[in-house]
């Protein structure tokens, strides 16, 4: 075979190699530089209960998931049975309430369901910021230590529960 | 009378159709006040750096351009740190540290985007090298070989014929 014959061939599965992985890929979603870092403190009213604080110190010592919502993001809504199918498996939940009024989030709960542990009450969008939010809902997953080991932008799907989320959450929980 | 109905129903509920991304940024904010500075150089390092950022959300327009809420947050929350006295770039950092690099419209230069930088350079220089190797290769392969004499009286035979049929 003449080199001239096999050199463009060769070129063109590269670029067929180079845009099959390219165009799957979705160019919204950000990869996070958190992941790998120590999850960023925070120290918050609560949802629930006004008077308390909800620190993220709490999240530590198992692993946990870190979900942040809000009364008006549809998405959160189709996303909610998902969180609480979750909570059923065993995960500890905690909540991050991003820019919302209370008495909205606390009618969101009511009316949907409340899975959290602990729900944060962000009212500024401060603390998303240090989180690298900019979409809800997003859910972060933390180690007994509190070291971000994943992140998902958009609704949590079944198939994202079976095959990324339990999965890592059973090996943190194997981890020291 | 009726399709103009229809058509202008179907314009207006595209309006409100809803987001086809799987996540949503919120209600359009307010508009907000122009940010006031004490100094000239703090006005400057802000108007450049909310054109140097990008919006997360509206992800082609920087933080000037973008309506979304969380540009308004992002906006509010460099003019306070120019306040404080933060340099341009510690707010830069902060930016990258918790969005990434993606923030930034003019990614950084370090070892994972020297192909981004450089590639596309590199590509046409390698490209016109190629072009123009191949063409001189040529050039030296074209070589007239003179014809011998039935060819020249054949070709002035068709020559001469040519010229009859076109006048």
């Amino acid at each position: 075979m003449k080199l001239r014959f096999v050199l463009p061939l060769v070129a063109f599965f590269a670029l067929v190699g180079l845009l099959w992985v390219g165009l799957s890929l979705d160019p919204r979603v950000l990869p996070s530089p958190l992941i790998g870092r120590e999850a960023p403190s925070f120290d918050l009213p609560e949802l629930r209960e006004p008077d308390t604080r909800f620190t993220s110190a709490e999240m530590l010592g198992k692993p946990a998931l870190f979900n942040v919502w809000a009364s008006w993001c549809v998405t959160c809504r189709q996303e909610h049975p998902m969180l609480a199918e979750l909570r059923r498996s065993g995960v500890a939940i905690y909540g991050l309430n991003y820019k919302d009024t209370r008495s909205d989030a606390l009618r969101f709960l009511a009316r949907f369901g409340d899975p959290y542990d602990a729900i944060g009450f962000d009212e500024s969008g401060m603390v998303g910021i240090d989180w690298g939010v900019y979409a809800t809902p997003e859910t972060f997953l933390m180690d007994r230590h509190g070291m971000i080991r994943f992140k998902h932008i958009g609704m949590i799907t079944p198939e994202i529960i079976e095959q990324k989320i339990l999965p890592l959450y059973r090996q943190l929980e194997m981890e020291s | 009378m009726n399709r103009i109905l229809a058509t202008c129903v179907l314009g207006w509920s595209f309006l409100f159709l809803p987001s086809l991304a799987a996540a949503q940024s919120g209600p359009t904010a307010p508009p907000s006040e122009p940010m006031v500075f004490e100094t000239e150089e703090q006005d400057a390092s802000y108007q450049k750096l909310v054109r140097e950022l990008r919006c997360t959300v509206c992800q082609n327009q920087n933080l000037i351009e973008s309506n979304a809420p969380l540009a308004a947050d992002l906006r509010r929350q460099i003019s306070v740190m120019i306040k404080d006295g933060a340099q341009t770039d510690e707010i830069v950092d902060y930016m990258v540290a918790r969005y990434g690099d993606f923030v930034l419209f003019r990614p950084p230069k370090n070892a994972t985007t020297y192909l981004l930088w450089y590639g596309p350079g590199a590509l046409m220089v390698i490209g016109l090298t190629l072009l123009g190797w191949i063409l001189w290769r040529r050039r030296s392969q074209v070589t007239a070989t003179p014809l011998s004499i039935e060819e020249q009286q054949r070709l002035r035979r068709l020559l001469d014929d040519d010229e009859k049929g076109s006048s």
